[in-house]
């Protein structure tokens, strides 16, 4: 792979993330990361989502009429989506009754829309397919960080197996009820942006 | 012809709507095998968690069939319908309470004055469950519901053979809230359940969820009483309501008539 294509890939992890520099996609990253098991298949699919609608949105990016450009992408991803969450409620039953209706509202995610606009409509598909799925990867990263956080200190547990054993099932472990509301997602992943901006100066916004 | 051109905007809209409706129909259609079986092995699971028989998922169906017998029956009366529920053309194996209740031909409307679960119209037939241990009805299990605080909750509530006692409790949907009402999910909580007492020797109905905890050292709490779930006064009514409800002189008690008289005994 050339390093213009890694970079492609690569660069939307840390350099250009989608939920801590472009700020894309908050909604989810609150509501699916107070259990890792959830916010992993939210990862998944919303990484799916994105390269398959890069994919198929640069293939025909020459024959999008620009009056209908963003319906044409809408429809797209929606189509995508869909799928995905019927594979989800086959396949993974038990996580679809948490997710609920977050699936269906990946077509609202805006890291989705953002690529399509800001990256397919303008690139050849193999690119698009590696920038979507590289920028999949950078809000799976932000989302299952958060979630492990959330779930280890909000209910003592990873991958619902108790790590700290809870007062409540007889142990010692007070859990922090904070974690398992949505607000604390909002803190993490300002933590986690102050991280990021300390580390590569380069992402602090000017004044 | 120009890429921006009405034909062409047209064109185009009309063949990625035809793409994308194959690509979502195909997909729903040979997936809802798939899934109508993923929410029966759920039905099922639900069930044999009620009656304390659950041990894992990949042996649900086996454990059911060995040891749960589906009977449908008229609520109203207790009897045996499930000719009659065929007849108004719906699967008595496939029954979805939800569902039956909302239609006006499979259910029926509850008068105001005695629908304590707040649903407002119930279904005209239930499936309910008898635990069945070589050849022997052990136990039965009934489905209840009724409205919490935000919610209809579903669930399961599994007594013994003497119709009286609680052998187990469990709700399989609700929509209360995570850590106050949604601790009705809590083991903790449902193992407080068997044991408990509905009635008492002149057949009334005692059991209460009260406000608090039990003091063990009084009888009269022991035997029909259950710790309220703090922080969810109005999740812990409505559990109370809807037990009342479906356990009382409106609910299941024609079916527990027919039960006591080995109605349902052969197989």
């Amino acid at each position: 792979m050339s390093s213009k294509l890694r970079k492609v890939l690569l660069d939307p992890i840390f350099n250009n993330n989608p939920i801590t520099l472009q700020v894309l996609g908050i909604c989810s990253a609150l509501a699916v990361t107070s259990k890792l098991e959830t916010a992993i298949v939210m990862s998944l699919s919303v990484t799916l989502v994105v390269a398959f609608s890069n994919l198929a949105i640069s293939a025909i990016r020459d024959y999008i009429p620009a009056s209908i450009r963003i319906i044409v992408e809408m429809t797209i991803i929606a189509s995508l989506v869909i799928v995905a969450d019927q594979l989800i409620r086959a396949y993974f039953f038990e996580i679809s009754k948490q997710l609920s209706v977050y699936v269906g509202l990946i077509i609202t995610n805006c890291i989705i829309m953002g690529r399509a606009e800001a990256y397919a409509l303008k690139n050849p598909p193999w690119q698009s397919f590696l920038d979507g799925f590289g920028n999949g990867l950078g809000y799976s990263f932000i989302l299952i960080s958060v979630a492990f956080v959330r779930e280890l200190i909000g209910s003592g547990k990873l991958f619902g197996m108790t790590i700290l054993a809870a007062k409540n099932d007889g142990g010692w472990y007070q859990p922090n009820g904070l974690f398992l509301v949505p607000a604390s997602a909002f803190f993490l992943i300002g933590l986690m942006i102050w991280a990021f901006r300390t580390a590569k100066k380069e992402q602090v916004e000017e004044e | 012809m120009k890429k921006d051109s009405i034909k062409r905007t047209v064109l185009v809209a009309l063949a990625l709507c035809v793409v994308c409706s194959i690509l979502v129909s195909t997909a729903v259609v040979v997936l809802r095998p798939q899934q109508d079986e993923n929410r029966r092995i759920e039905q099922l699971k639900n069930i044999l968690i009620a009656a304390g028989l659950y041990t894992q998922d990949s042996e649900v169906i086996g454990r059911y069939n060995e040891t749960i017998r589906r009977i449908m029956i008229k609520l109203s009366s207790g009897q045996k319908a499930e000719a009659e529920v065929v007849a108004a053309g719906l699967s008595p194996e496939r029954y979805d309470i939800k569902e039956a209740a909302q239609k006006t031909p499979s259910s029926e409307s509850i008068a105001a004055t005695d629908d304590l679960a707040g649903i407002k119209r119930r279904p005209k037939w239930i499936n309910v469950y008898l635990i069945v241990d070589a050849g022997q009805v052990r136990g039965v299990v009934l489905p209840v519901f009724g409205k919490g605080l935000w919610s209809t909750m579903y669930g399961f509530i599994a007594l013994d053979i003497d119709l009286k006692t609680v052998s187990g409790f469990s709700f399989y949907e609700h929509g209360e809230t995570p850590g106050l009402g949604g601790e009705v999910d809590n083991p903790r909580w449902k193992a407080l359940w068997p044991g408990k007492l509905l009635y008492d020797e002149s057949n009334d109905y005692r059991l209460k969820v009260i406000k608090g905890k039990v003091d063990a050292s009084k009888p009269e709490q022991k035997l029909y009483m259950v710790d309220g779930l703090s922080g969810a006064t109005l999740t812990t009514r409505g559990v109370d309501n809807l037990l009342r409800y479906w356990l009382g002189e409106k609910g299941y008690a024609p079916f527990f008539a027919r039960l006591r008289q080995g109605e349902f005994n052969e197989q």
